[in-house]
């Protein structure tokens, strides 16, 4: 496999004098040497010269493999609840609160409650949820744009980008954060079961945001499906601030509901 | 900042002889892998269960019952802390490859996990990407590819903001990546790489190996050279990434750069740049300047710890500077792109007597570099000549054969290079040198050496005389009847006899 430029290494594998390999010029009392230096290329794959190397390398990757003492390190602090008000989640330990709040009270829609992984799929929501805007403009031209990060393209409906995402994508066709929106108000438990209920035949996945709840305010919000119940407070206490408040108008409302 | 790397692992309960046994051992397996192009490893993380639980380090076999059980509370248990509690269970559980078949021959246990991994509560979340961390790591493909439902979810997560799972999400998609062909055709069309590419602006160094190394797993496919790393057009490949760049960023020396970090970078590049893809582009991203001054400062550590470790960084930067240098674009590319000499020079040198003591087959590899540097450069031959580096450079032919060849071969590369550069080879210690090697049974070594004395004898004429008078016709006399050495050996001879 060696590029016409490159000369094999020298090694076990070597087949040959590597000057008849390269051509060599005619020997002799000719001013020019019979073999001339050459920058070689190599590639580790085939060849044994770098078998060594690559043997470290894989002998350093396996001795990540040993226990690895998280826990016990990890310093644990007097018990503490969650800031964000109405959240009564209690923690001994800061790595358990980062991911909680990351999780729950990071990328969370003000409207409907709905936590995010990412602030592009809060984004999304936002835009294909919330915004009267967006349905305008969306009989006119292709507006849902695709949800896997650097693809571009845009569909007319929320199933043909669906489609997109199972076909070309590979995404199954359950994938929890894309859900149709169906309708405005509290739909009922239907169809689009969360299949983790459906695997122990138990309905239960909808209200699962209910059973969560320790506290009696449940503004920790639900990521069910359309069939799950929206947890709408009407009060949002004065510690929470979403910039321009939580109404809604035809300026963009992208960027007002991020937590930084 | 070369300080001793963190080691995240446990101290150590066996002995010393016991270690290097099993560490032969492993060695053994490993290089019979290479062989069979089947090298192929995965990274565990792991709690220390034992801490934790109090008991000894042997992990109870699940049985079908008892999986089901803990599946179904976690799922529905009405006490957060039981869920959690069932979780952890069956997490451990996992650690043993029998309960891991049990887990994936029941119907709907990969359902039920996704969908605890993608529900809202953060500790469950944690626990089941553990669960699926442990089933990554399997060595049976069965298990590892049962894993696949989750994968759509796990680069979700990666634009998230939690670094501790975040960290555990890549470690379980570099596990799988490297698992087989079909993972990867289902992780492409997924965005994996521009799910790398966001993610790798994370400030979190625990993420960034993470990511490293997953990224280290993918370049490392079969298929990377045509499927993955092109074409510089589409986004979703490594090149027409910004993955490059932020590539590079990492491998800059300085205050910020961190060990663990570069080194499964330095080994994203190795594996990028012999594929041989698009070398051009690195160039003009800087990776030689990167590279040249990260080789200085590896060289500066190793003067000044004792800490071993320091060639798993060397390797891929010396073999990520010996194939750039090969391209024709290194040539057209001036000024700053170029590597200062001197020092580039002195460093390898550093390195060589470093792996002289600590590595010595790593030697090889740091010669090809030199070989490259030498081969058309004469400045690089004469910094190799300024700062008297002839004589280290003899002292490692003993070594073994390879390495005289090479050494051999970067000594031609000067002596090519006319009379200017020949007076300095002799006088000297080479001559000696080079009727030792003559005497050599193997027939590369021997090849070369004669290749040394031709241009020797071409360049510095008055070398021959003293090569007569060492008894040099003696040693050539030896290798006459040697098939390949014939010519050569006539040739020079002749020249020995007529000057």
């Amino acid at each position: 496999a060696a590029a016409p430029r490159a000369a094999r290494p020298p090694g076990r594998a070597a087949r040959g004098s590597r000057a008849a390999a390269r051509g060599a010029r005619p020997r002799g009392r000719g001013r020019a040497p019979s073999s001339s230096p050459r920058a070689w290329y190599a590639s580790p794959r085939e060849h044994e010269f770098f078998e060594d190397g690559d043997v470290q390398r894989h002998l350093y990757l396996q001795d990540v493999l040993s226990q690895v003492a998280e826990a016990p390190e990890r310093p644990r602090v007097p018990e503490f609840t969650c800031h964000v008000a109405g959240c009564c989640q209690v923690f001994d330990a800061l790595e358990d609160y980062e991911h909680h709040y990351h999780t729950l009270h990071r990328n969370v829609c003000s409207f409907c409650r709905r936590a995010f992984p990412s602030g592009h799929l809060l984004d999304a929501h936002i835009l294909e949820w919330h915004d009267s805007l967006f349905q305008i403009l969306s009989e006119r031209q292709d507006m849902y744009q695709c949800l896997v990060e650097g693809c571009t393209e845009k569909f007319k409906t929320s199933k043909a980008r669906k489609d997109h995402l199972v076909r070309l994508h590979l995404y199954p066709a359950d994938f929890r954060f894309d859900k149709p929106q169906k309708g405005r108000g509290p739909a009922t438990p239907g169809a689009s079961q969360n299949t983790a209920a459906e695997a122990l035949g138990d309905d239960r996945e909808p209200s699962e945001g209910e059973a969560m709840e320790v506290c009696s305010e449940p503004t920790a919000p639900s990521p069910a499906p359309a069939g799950g119940r929206w947890t709408y407070s009407h009060r949002i206490p004065s510690t929470i601030c979403f910039g321009q408040g939580a109404s809604r108008g035809f300026k963009s409302t992208k960027k007002r509901n991020k937590h930084h | 900042m070369w300080s001793r790397r963190l080691s995240r692992l446990r101290p150590v309960v066996c002995g010393v002889e016991e270690l290097r046994r099993r560490r032969r051992e492993r060695e053994a397996v490993l290089r019979k892998a290479r062989r069979e192009q089947q090298l192929v490893s995965k990274r565990l993380l792991r709690e220390d269960a034992r801490e934790e639980a109090g008991e000894g380090l042997v992990v109870a076999i699940l049985g079908e019952v008892e999986v089901q059980q803990f599946l179904r509370l976690a799922q529905r248990g009405t006490e957060e802390k039981e869920r959690e509690k069932a979780l952890v269970s069956l997490r451990r559980g996992l650690q043993h490859p029998e309960t891991q078949q049990t887990f994936i021959r029941l119907e709907g246990s990969m359902r039920t996990l996704v969908g605890l991994l993608t529900s809202n509560q953060a500790l469950l979340q944690l626990e089941a990407a553990r669960c699926l961390h442990e089933l990554s790591h399997s060595e049976q493909s069965a298990v590892a590819e049962a894993c696949l439902p989750a994968t759509s979810y796990l680069l979700t997560y990666l634009s998230g903001h939690s670094s501790d799972f975040i960290e555990l999400c890549l470690y379980t998609l570099g596990n799988l990546i490297v698992e087989s062909e079909a993972v990867r055709r289902q992780l492409l069309p997924q965005g994996i790489v521009p799910a790398l590419a966001a993610c790798i602006q994370s400030p979190h160094v625990a993420v960034l190996e993470a990511l490293g190394y997953a990224l280290s797993q993918l370049l490392q496919a079969k298929e990377a050279p045509e499927k993955i790393i092109p074409p510089a057009s589409a986004s979703s490949s490594i090149l027409g990434s910004t993955l490059p760049q932020h590539m590079l960023q990492l491998l800059q020396p300085g205050p910020k750069l961190n060990p663990g970090v570069a080194v499964e970078f330095a080994w994203c590049l190795h594996y990028i740049t012999c594929s041989q893809v698009n070398n051009a582009l690195l160039i003009t991203h800087g990776a030689l300047s990167t590279l040249g001054l990260l080789l200085l400062d590896l060289a500066g550590a190793v003067q000044r710890t004792e800490d071993a470790g320091l060639e798993l960084l060397a390797c891929p930067v010396l073999r990520c500077l010996s194939n750039l240098l090969t391209e024709a674009a290194v040539e057209t590319v001036g000024g700053q792109m170029q590597l200062r000499d001197e020092r580039v020079m002195a460093a390898l040198f550093i390195l060589l007597q470093f792996f002289l003591q600590k590595q010595p087959s790593l030697l090889p590899e740091g010669l090809w570099l030199l070989n490259n540097l030498t081969a058309n450069s004469p400045s690089f031959c004469t910094s190799l000549l300024s700062l008297d580096l002839i004589e280290p450079l003899l002292q490692l032919l003993p070594v073994s054969n390879v390495v005289s060849v090479m050494v051999l071969t970067v000594l031609c590369n000067v002596a090519e290079k006319g009379p200017a550069y020949c007076q300095h080879l002799w006088p000297g210690p080479l001559l000696p040198s080079l009727l030792n090697t003559l005497a050599f049974s193997d027939t590369e070594v021997v090849g070369q050496s004669l290749e040394l004395l031709h241009l020797l004898f071409l360049y510095q004429p008055e070398a021959v005389q003293a090569f007569l008078q060492q008894s040099g016709l003696k040693a050539l006399e030896r290798h006459q009847e040697e098939a390949q050495l014939q010519d050569r050996v006539h040739a020079l001879w002749q020249t020995a006899l007529h000057r």
